[in-house]
């Protein structure tokens, strides 16, 4: 198992930073599955608890200049690592204004994933900041837990407003109930309701687009008949939706609720 | 007008219904009286009067006239609700409270009659937000008959005088005594606290001295964890007046310019604590 990376450009690694940031912010723990190609962060379901499960891709192409993978065996040639993104997150802090970024998996006392930050430096030699973040290695036979989720059959699927707006309406909403509810329909309106004894406050959202779903999948098939201006609606804790917002450090160019 | 379509059915009369450009006018100075959950509204041709109180001793009253309003009409003499405070607040601010040059919420408050919640209906940037705030019985509210002839002391100070010492009250003191005086010291605070005592003295000669008209020495206590809420109303505030009457009793009352330099009024009532008349101390 061996893996060696390099990220140079600082753009790319702000971003990836960003990336690892809003992880860090939505769990303690995450599994990171390198393949030839891509990077993946999994939070595996927590269905039970009612929280937020994830699951994100990266090509790294997009991020690294360097990147060779071996994985555990040539038939399997892929590397799933448990670790802590608040760890990853802290080492790359202090790569704000880094040269470079090389990221290697050690296996000195125990696994590691070895992050060493090159940073500018006055005089000729080179001033490097090493972090070791310890990690799990995941045995083959668990691989398939983290199996990539399909995408639920949905009844509506809308582009989110603007996340700022959504993050200030949901923080406030907060104050005044403990569930909410998203409703949203096929002609881009969306609404984010609460209601209690007290006071109700709904607010919504118009304009925001449906995304177009490929209509060779089966499942897609329940909203094609769809009326255009029925809700589609569902009720869940209030405060795991602001955390989910909260810790969204990376400006999408699309978000999408379904 | 901030909404295309007006919310109240035709034919519909409104006990209460009001428009203004920037919510922000209304929920700045609500939250310069928000120490206690609730309050009680009370909206009269001339505007809007919103009051708390605490403990029987304090309260206060943030008073948004009808000119502050793009559009403010009252059906009958007056309307008067309780409502809570909190939940208004959170519900002026939905889309947050940092204030971005150039965008602003608009507002449109409508409240049927007795009995019936207060609808507020606030945009921001295309987004609409419809509340639906459930009314009380309004409670009956102290009268602390405070009027200009019952005056003994007032001094009127620019509030930038005011602040920093208002915001470093030493808290481990249970009173704050205020000491007016037309001779030395003038103008006193004192606290008594853990650490020992301190006293903040104001000369009458003093830039920050707007008037000084004080004819009696006079020496009140009054509880400081009821005063110390009105540090929001200071902080906002340009000037303050401070004036007490023959009992003791305080008046404070803001003068706080919004951010379209329209005027507006705070005031907090408090009963003293115990009553001082010697000058020493």
């Amino acid at each position: 198992m061996r893996f060696r990376a390099k990220i140079v450009d600082l753009a790319c690694l702000n971003h990836f930073s960003r990336i690892i940031n809003t992880i860090a912010k939505l769990a303690k723990t995450c599994i990171l599955r390198l393949t030839v190609c891509k990077l993946y962060f999994i939070l595996s379901d927590k269905v039970a608890n009612g929280g937020a499960s994830m699951w994100c891709e990266l090509s790294q192409g997009n991020f690294f200049d360097e990147f060779q993978m071996e994985g555990v065996a040539a038939e399997h040639n892929e590397i799933y690592l448990e670790l802590v993104p608040e760890n990853l997150s802290r080492a790359l802090k202090t790569a704000q204004s880094a040269k470079a970024v090389k990221i290697k998996l050690t296996n000195k006392h125990c696994p590691c994933l070895r992050v060493a930050v090159e940073l500018p430096s006055l005089s000729s030699s080179n001033r490097i900041v090493t972090h070791d973040i310890p990690v799990g290695v995941i045995p083959r036979r668990m691989w398939n837990d983290f199996r990539e989720p399909s995408v639920p059959d949905f009844d509506v699927s809308i582009y989110l407003p603007v996340l700022k707006t959504m993050k200030s309406v949901v923080e406030r909403m907060k104050n005044l109930s403990n569930f909410i509810v998203i409703e949203a329909n096929l002609s881009g309106e969306m609404n984010l309701k609460i209601e209690n004894d007290l006071v109700s406050v709904t607010t919504h959202f118009k304009d925001l687009g449906n995304p177009p779903w490929a209509s060779e999948d089966g499942c897609q098939s329940s909203a094609q008949g769809r009326d255009l201006e029925s809700m589609a609606e569902a009720c869940i804790d209030i405060k795991k939706l602001q955390q989910l917002l909260a810790g969204q450090q990376v400006n999408p160019t699309k978000a999408l609720c379904s | 007008m901030p909404f295309s379509a007006p919310p109240p059915a035709s034919g519909e009369r409104y006990a209460l219904s009001a428009s203004l450009d920037n919510a922000r006018h209304l929920s700045s100075l609500l939250r310069a009286v928000h120490f206690q959950d609730h309050a009680t509204c009370f909206a009269t041709a001339s505007g809007l009067r919103v009051t708390v109180e605490d403990a029987k001793c304090i309260q206060a009253n943030a008073f948004i006239q009808a000119e502050i309003f793009q559009e403010f009409s009252v059906q009958e003499e007056s309307v008067m609700f309780r409502i809570s405070l909190s939940v208004l607040l959170d519900c002026l601010t939905i889309f947050g409270t940092s204030s971005l040059p150039g965008t602003s919420t608009a507002l449109r408050m409508c409240y049927r009659g007795y009995g019936y919640p207060l609808m507020l209906f606030l945009e921001e940037g295309g987004v609409v937000t419809v509340c639906k705030i459930n009314t009380q019985e309004p409670e009956e509210l102290l009268d602390f008959d405070f009027c200009s002839t019952k005056v003994v002391n007032k001094i009127i100070l620019q509030s930038e005088g005011l602040r920093e010492a208002f915001a470093e009250l030493d808290m481990t003191s249970e009173v704050l005594q205020i000491t007016m005086s037309p001779d030395k010291p003038y103008f006193r605070l004192s606290t008594f606290g853990n650490a020992g005592s301190a006293h903040l003295d104001y000369p009458r000669d003093s830039d920050l001295m707007e008037a000084f008209h004080c004819n009696q020495t006079q020496t009140n206590r009054y509880k400081i964890s009821l005063l110390k809420p009105s540090t929001k109303a200071l902080a906002l505030s340009c000037k303050v007046s401070i004036r007490t009457d023959a009992q003791g009793f305080l008046s404070l009352q803001y003068m706080i310019r919004n951010e379209d330099g329209q005027i507006c009024f705070v005031e907090y009532y408090c009963c003293p604590d115990e009553n001082i008349t010697e000058a020493e101390l």
